[in-house]
């Protein structure tokens, strides 16, 4: 649906309309051998695909690389790819990056200076859930409010 | 001229939703119970401004249809060359036309109400429409101040400037429509809670009422989400069917609000309990729908600075947010106090269980609305930061994962109060289940953790969710019951979809010559022929690509590399093989150059996905059983209603025949 909201997106911002994949850009250039082929080495390439779902496409819109047409996820793959089959470690390769292009590169969530409330605020609301439900569902029932009653036609549905 | 009928139709509505919200203020405020002049005016106010909206919204549509290129949003999104459909459908794929959609939704809905909706207490029914007019009459404002749909250019262009290839396809005249129904029905359950708020009405009388209306826009926000991903899935050429885009989550905040509130609404309806978090979530579900308006509709997603460089409609948006959230907010502050919280219950009962999942679906949201959010405020200060799938799987798994587990348990259980020995032996076999498909799976192969763990639940949920038939008369049981066994079993077919999607998919991408063939999962995927071809508004390369499996049938298949002109882009057009367990997925991509026999090469992708269907299965099923409980609960309170009325009318008997004839209860 990325694509699509995009689209939908693009519609409505006419003048930035090119968010796509233009034409030209396209076909200048041949891909890089890596971008559209797979490694040889299934374990390789296992360790290749999960890499390259946790690293943005940076010219697409919340896209990783492993599943984009842009050209420059084209690129990211190759070197992916390429490194390794090189020999490199993934962890080492996705460092490789983010060192040229930023932590926006990286989907891996880490924490870190920008980072900490996305992992402070699910906590809190973990505690915030268990508290709510020690109140709500831990007392036993004090009052005999409405204990004593036949089932409504909507209880024994 | 159809143009300006279209916005004269938008102006009146506009007008008639500031009717309805002042003769309903002033209704309440006289503090009368029969109805006043004003008051008469609310429900006739409603249906006319639903009418008037639905006209503006026909009119706009008459000009796509017939490319009114004197229409600058025409001109501006359509071309006359694109097929008729694509023209049509192509009214609400730009921002102007699907906020004119957005409106005459909300209006329709208010109309709907207006007409149909007679149970409710008078002062409860114009306290709901005036809150429904209130929020119409600011998106009513947004649209004529700030997006006029129906603005003309001064000289007429010469050709349209065309619609996004992506959104030429079948799913826009599908998803939208119904997402738009779902997101902006969310509104009556909005105003019924205010409603209630307001008039000191919150009963389970008044949760009955309410409760078809909010299982209605649910039904539809589950469409609206299902289609929404198959399109995604197959137009976009990778296989990917959900991706935690803002855009998307801006639909899912809504649908898992509404999924709380509809469960909330029935604890109050049967047992007169949770009020005020009932009232709450009928406030947030909407909200959530609002909010999700403003992030896909301001432009703030594309960029943030973007979005400050040209902030009118993103402001307009945010105010419009401002008032009608903290203003409900401010009514919930001041009320809730007044609204006793209703009846107790012990842990473990039926109502416990649902108030667990309530907070655990509350819990999802708020991590969705954080990951969503977080990015959007870091970038206002010039950080930026990624928040994907590798975040939102798992930190959303860890509230899911109890919830999957409660909810297989919840249907057993009793109202009120029951001792878990009770259903022990269900308990036994549904944990048994769950912990030997972990087992199993586990050993059989190294998939990742949450993978495996949706495998299990899956099996355990599909299992638990027939359970409460057991050692009843299937016939005597009842519609609504069927729809919850049958939303239930959905979600665990889907979520076995999901699981089975990400633990067993395998992918072939080769550059592959015509004659050339290749295996993947048991298929023998041959590349026969890649030729030119033509349509209405694009060319294409067309590949026959032959799948075979194993000694089987062989089928054909043609993936797509389509050029369009205008504008001028390029998608790919997935073909696709379903098989009862799964789905065979083939793209055709560029020329990959020549082998070295002179051979033109294709790139090549293919994708084996076992039982990806269920997803899409399972939220039909979801949908489908909504719709029953609707049937359902509509008609057993009808039937009830009735058995009420004819008592009354015995002791009356003088006034029967004329009690007959105004029998107003409607069809909801």
């Amino acid at each position: 649906m990325r694509a699509l909201s995009i689209a939908l997106l693009a519609a409505v911002l006419a003048p930035l309309a090119m968010l796509g994949v233009p034409l030209t850009a396209q076909d200048s250039l041949p891909p890089a051998p890596y971008a559209y082929t797979q490694l040889e080495d299934p374990a390789l390439e296992a360790q290749a695909v999960e890499l390259m779902a946790t690293l943005r496409c940076l010219t697409c819109q919340s896209q990783n690389i492993h599943d984009s047409d842009a050209p420059m996820a084209g690129d990211m793959r190759h070197q992916v790819r390429s490194r390794l089959a090189a020999g490199e470690e993934p962890e080492a390769i996705r460092q490789w990056l983010i060192v040229r292009y930023g932590d926006y590169v990286s989907y891996q969530p880490e924490v870190s200076s920008t980072t900490w409330p996305l992992f402070l605020v699910p906590a809190i609301i973990f505690g915030f859930g268990l508290l709510l439900l020690f109140r709500r569902l831990g007392r036993k029932r004090s009052d005999g409010e409405g204990t004593d009653r036949a089932p409504t036609s909507e209880e024994s549905a | 001229m159809i143009a300006e009928i279209g916005l004269a139709a938008l102006w009146l509505a506009a007008a008639l939703a500031a009717l309805q919200l002042f003769a309903g203020v002033l209704a309440l405020r006289q503090n009368q119970d029969e109805d006043g002049e004003l008051a008469r005016l609310v429900r006739p106010a409603a249906m006319v401004q639903a009418l008037l909206a639905s006209l503006a919204f026909l009119m706009l549509m008459w000009c796509f249809a017939i490319t009114d290129l004197s229409v600058k949003l025409v001109a501006a999104n359509s071309h006359s060359l694109k097929p008729i459909l694509y023209k049509v459908t192509g009214t609400w794929g730009n921002h102007e036309g699907s906020m004119l959609l957005w409106v005459a939704v909300m209006a329709m809905s208010g109309g709907l109400i207006g007409w149909l909706e007679k149970r409710l207490p008078v002062r409860t029914m114009q306290a709901t429409l005036a809150t429904q007019g209130f929020v119409a009459l600011g998106f009513y404002a947004f649209l004529l101040l700030s997006s006029n749909p129906f603005e003309r250019l001064p000289i007429p262009a010469p050709e349209g400037q065309g619609l996004n290839p992506l959104l030429q396809d079948i799913g826009l005249a599908l998803h939208p429509p119904t997402l738009y129904i779902g997101y902006v029905g969310l509104s009556v359950a909005f105003s019924f809670a205010i409603g209630a708020l307001l008039t000191r009405n919150v009963t389970p009388e008044f949760a009955r009422v309410m409760r078809p209306w909010v299982l209605g826009a649910w039904v539809f926000l589950t469409l609206g989400i299902t289609a929404g991903s198959y399109w995604a899935y197959y137009e976009l050429g990778w296989g990917g069917w959900w991706f935690w885009d803002p855009v998307e989550n801006a639909s899912l905040m809504p649908w898992l609000a509404a999924t709380a509130l509809l469960h909330s609404t029935s604890v109050l309806a049967a047992r007169d309990a949770l009020r005020t978090w009932t009232i709450m979530l009928g406030v947030v579900a909407f909200s959530m729908s609002m909010l999700g308006t403003f992030l896909v509709r301001s432009g703030v997603l594309t960029s943030v600075h973007a979005f400050a460089v040209d902030p009118e409609r993103g402001s307009f948006i945010l105010a419009l947010l401002a008032i009608y959230i903290g203003g409900s907010l401010a009514i919930f502050a001041l009320r809730a106090g007044t609204v006793a919280e209703g009846k107790r219950f012990a842990m473990t009962s039926r109502e416990g269980a649902l108030v667990f999942n309530n907070v655990m679906l509350s819990a999802i949201l708020g991590i969705v609305l954080l990951g969503t959010l977080y990015p959007l405020l870091t970038e206002a200060f010039d950080i930026r930061v990624s928040v994907g799938p590798p975040y939102f799987n798992p930190v959303s798994a860890i509230f899911a994962v109890p919830m999957f587990l409660v909810m297989a348990a919840g249907p057993l259980m009793r109202w009120r109060e029951d001792k878990p020995a009770r259903i022990q032996l269900e308990l036994a076999i549904v944990g048994a289940i769950i912990l030997g498909v972990l087992a199993v799976v586990a050993v059989l192969g190294d998939y990742s953790i949450l993978a495996i763990l949706g495998l299990a639940l899956s099996a355990g949920l599909a299992i638990a969710s027939f359970m409460p038939l057991r050692g009843r008369k299937l016939a005597r049981v009842p519609l609504a019951t069927w729809g919850m066994v049958l939303a239930h079993f959905g979600v665990a077919v889907s979520l076995f979809g999901m699981a089975s999607e990400s633990a067993f998919t395998t992918e072939r991408l080769s550059a592959v010559t015509a004659g050339e063939s290749q295996q993947v999962a048991g298929w023998n995927i041959t590349l026969e022929s890649v030729d030119p071809i033509a349509g209405p508004n694009w060319t294409a390369m067309e590949a026959r690509v032959i799948a075979q499996r194993g000694k089987g049938e062989a089928s054909v298949m043609v993936p797509q590399a389509r050029n369009f002109w205008a504008p001028a882009q390029a998608t790919s057009e997935s073909a696709l093989l379903t098989r009862w367990d799964g789905q065979l997925y083939a793209v055709i991509g560029d020329s990959a150059g020549v082998d070295a026999n002179g051979n033109q090469r294709w790139q090549l992708r293919v994708w084996w996905k076992p039982f990806v269907t269920f997803i899409w299965y399972g939220g039909l099923l979801i949908a489908l059983g909504g719709a029953l409980a609707i049937i359902g609960r509509v008609s057993t309170d009808l039937k009830r209603r009735r058995a009420v009325l004819r008592g009354t009318e015995k002791r009356a008997e003088a006034e029967q025949l004329k009690m007959e004839k105004i029998d107003g209860y409607g069809t909801f």
